[in-house]
């Protein structure tokens, strides 16, 4: 039935035709119209000074000169499926493209199928090193548009978990950073300093990743006993080991020599690309919607919001760095402040009852069985709301038709914008600072893809 | 309108999505606003001024063209692909308006209402031959 033999250059073809994207690729400069083109080596914007007219450099290079190369999807440095098509000039970057898609599965699609209590599954897979931080801005829209208030214990959980996700994401993006420069034991202390947290997570909620436990109302269950005592050894342990840290990568001369003054990005950049989190505060714009727009209980808690003067690459290491010590004194001063109460609302029509009660109370069975099989429903309208990831504003644009799943829900990954400003962050840099470069602008591909 | 925007402070473009209201049961919209098939929706943030504005633009069904924001904010350049991806909305002015996250020989709009879940076999490139 098939062929025997199928001839080398055949093979080569087919290869091509089945991996091809087409026009979503960096074509050969001939091919390119002059805005594309603009774009593609990093220009901003046509109105102001940052213009650069794309004409104006590299010209004396012939096409036969430059070389045009794939970087990933699979390559262990993309953090994931990215694949970047680099036009290089022997080791120097001249274009860049980033080329996704390759990990989307349609959840924002999904969405609209699930009701809004199954949302929270859904969403908690997008950004997978911070499923809290989804979850909660998820909670929030849908809040938003029903009218609820949670309990305040509630609130005060949501924002010591979220800390402690905010921590677990930037070790692991601490881990493999250290990696992609070669730090292979960085590689294995972030990891190990994570699997504490993950550990309370699990404690906490049953599951490591995709917790699902910040949901519409509330939390799904109130935090286990001897809590105190897991997040206080969470926190002395994470708070001196950063001082490793310090002493394996800050101050060591390899590391800021590859760090240091790489890859810089200025603050009206950085804004005109619409980026955020810790590469827009690498620039000193010190816009953090903890502080800027607070949300949950984040203007009754003491922290800073670490900016850098360069906008490079060891400013972005330096503010994750700092990041994880103001998490660890956010959520000590939400362990020693933690009020009692509900961990969720008391709104039968979103909460579902405690499980005891459905085999006492008719009241209960019946909301438990309407919540379970057809899900609350929600008021008409449309929402935005925003918290802060890891990685920056991440957004929920929320559109309800007043049934019991959503009509629309859009989420704003701060990966995906973010990644916009990797043409402009690798142009003239060398192939192993492009590969540091991505690492620092930390894109999970899970969120930009969706 | 954007522009008159971004003259008042507002320097970033937060989000750009794009929303089908086909089966919708109806919204509230201003006085003098005919309610079109398609809405696209731009969430503007002002960090001096510590505001947010959402633009809702109504795109009709039959001509899905808007004016892309590229000029004014560069970083709508990846949310007007994936609205045009998704949805199908046509940015005029775009400098390269491809598919983003769907392959390019993709037919059809994921996101709109009329797209069915599941009703479309997924193949996605030719079926490799021997090798």
């Amino acid at each position: 039935m098939s062929e025997p033999t199928v001839r080398a250059i055949e093979r080569d073809e087919l290869l091509v035709a089945e991996t091809s994207e087409g026009d979503q690729e960096l074509q050969r400069r001939e091919n390119t119209s002059t805005s594309e083109l603009s774009r593609e080596i990093g220009a901003v914007l046509p109105s102001n000074d940052l213009h650069i007219d794309p004409m104006s450099i590299d010209v004396e290079r012939r096409d036969d000169e430059t070389m045009i190369i794939n970087m990933g999807p699979s390559h262990p440095s993309t953090h994931g499926v990215l694949r970047l098509m680099l036009e290089l000039d022997g080791e120097y970057v001249l274009r860049c493209k980033p080329v996704i898609g390759y990990l989307h599965t349609g959840m924002e699609k999904t969405a609209e199928e699930l009701s809004y209590i199954q949302g929270a599954t859904n969403v908690t897979r997008m950004d997978y090193l911070s499923p809290v931080i989804n979850e909660l801005n998820y909670s929030l829209a849908v809040e938003m548009l029903l009218g609820i208030e949670v309990p305040e214990r509630a609130v005060w959980i949501r924002m010591m978990m979220s800390e402690l996700n905010r921590m677990s994401s930037h070790l692991v993006w601490m881990a493999t950073n250290g990696m992609d420069l070669g730090s292979t034991s960085m590689m294995i202390y972030g990891l190990r300093e994570r699997e504490l947290i993950l550990a309370f997570f699990e404690k906490t909620a049953g599951l490591r990743l995709n917790l699902n436990y910040v949901r519409p109302g509330g939390v799904a269950a109130d935090l286990p006993d001897g809590w105190k005592d897991d997040v206080a050894v969470i926190c002395d342990t994470i708070d001196e080991r950063t001082y490793e840290y310090d002493q394996l990568l800050t101050g060591q001369p390899i590391f800021r020599e590859r760090m240091v003054g790489v890859a810089p990005i200025t603050a009206e950049e950085a804004l005109s690309l619409s980026v955020t989190g810790p590469v827009l505060r690498s620039t000193g714009v010190p816009w953090d919607l903890r502080r800027t727009m607070p949300y949950l209980a984040y203007d009754q808690v003491e922290f800073d919001v670490i900016v850098g003067t360069y906008g490079d690459n060891f400013d972005r290491y330096a503010i994750r760095l700092n990041e994880i010590r103001e998490s660890i004194r956010i959520v000590r001063q939400c362990a020693e402040r933690m009020p009692s109460g509900d961990y969720r609302s008391q709104d039968p029509k979103v909460t579902p009852p405690p499980r005891a009660r459905i085999g006492e109370s008719m009241e209960a069975l019946i909301h438990h069985f309407k919540l379970f099989t057809e899900g609350f429903h929600v008021p008409v309208g449309e929402v935005y709301s925003a918290v802060e990831s890891p990685r920056g504003e991440i957004g929920c644009y929320l559109v309800s038709d007043g049934s019991a799943k959503p009509y629309r829900l859009h989420v704003r990954g701060p990966s995906f914008v973010n990644l916009q400003a990797i043409p402009l962050l690798m142009r003239g840099g060398s192939v192993s600072d492009a590969i540091t470069t991505v690492s620092t602008v930390d894109p999970v591909l899970g969120e930009v893809d969706r | 309108m954007v522009e008159a925007f971004r003259r008042a402070g507002f320097e970033t473009c937060a989000d750009l999505c794009a929303v089908d209201y086909l089966t919708h049961p109806g919204r509230t919209l201003p006085e003098g606003v005919r309610a079109e098939r398609f809405e696209v929706v731009v969430n503007l943030l002002s960090l001096s001024l510590r505001q947010r504005v959402r633009v809702r633009v109504q795109v009709p069904e039959s001509d899905p063209v808007v004016a892309s924001l590229v000029d004014s904010y560069p970083g709508v350049d990846a949310m007007e692909r994936e609205a045009f991806d998704m949805v199908g909305i046509i940015f005029e002015g775009h400098p390269d308006l491809t598919r983003i996250l769907m392959p390019e020989d993709w037919e059809g709009h994921p996101l709109r209402k009329d797209y069915g879940v599941g009703n479309v076999p997924v193949q996605f490139k030719e079926a490799p031959g021997p090798r």
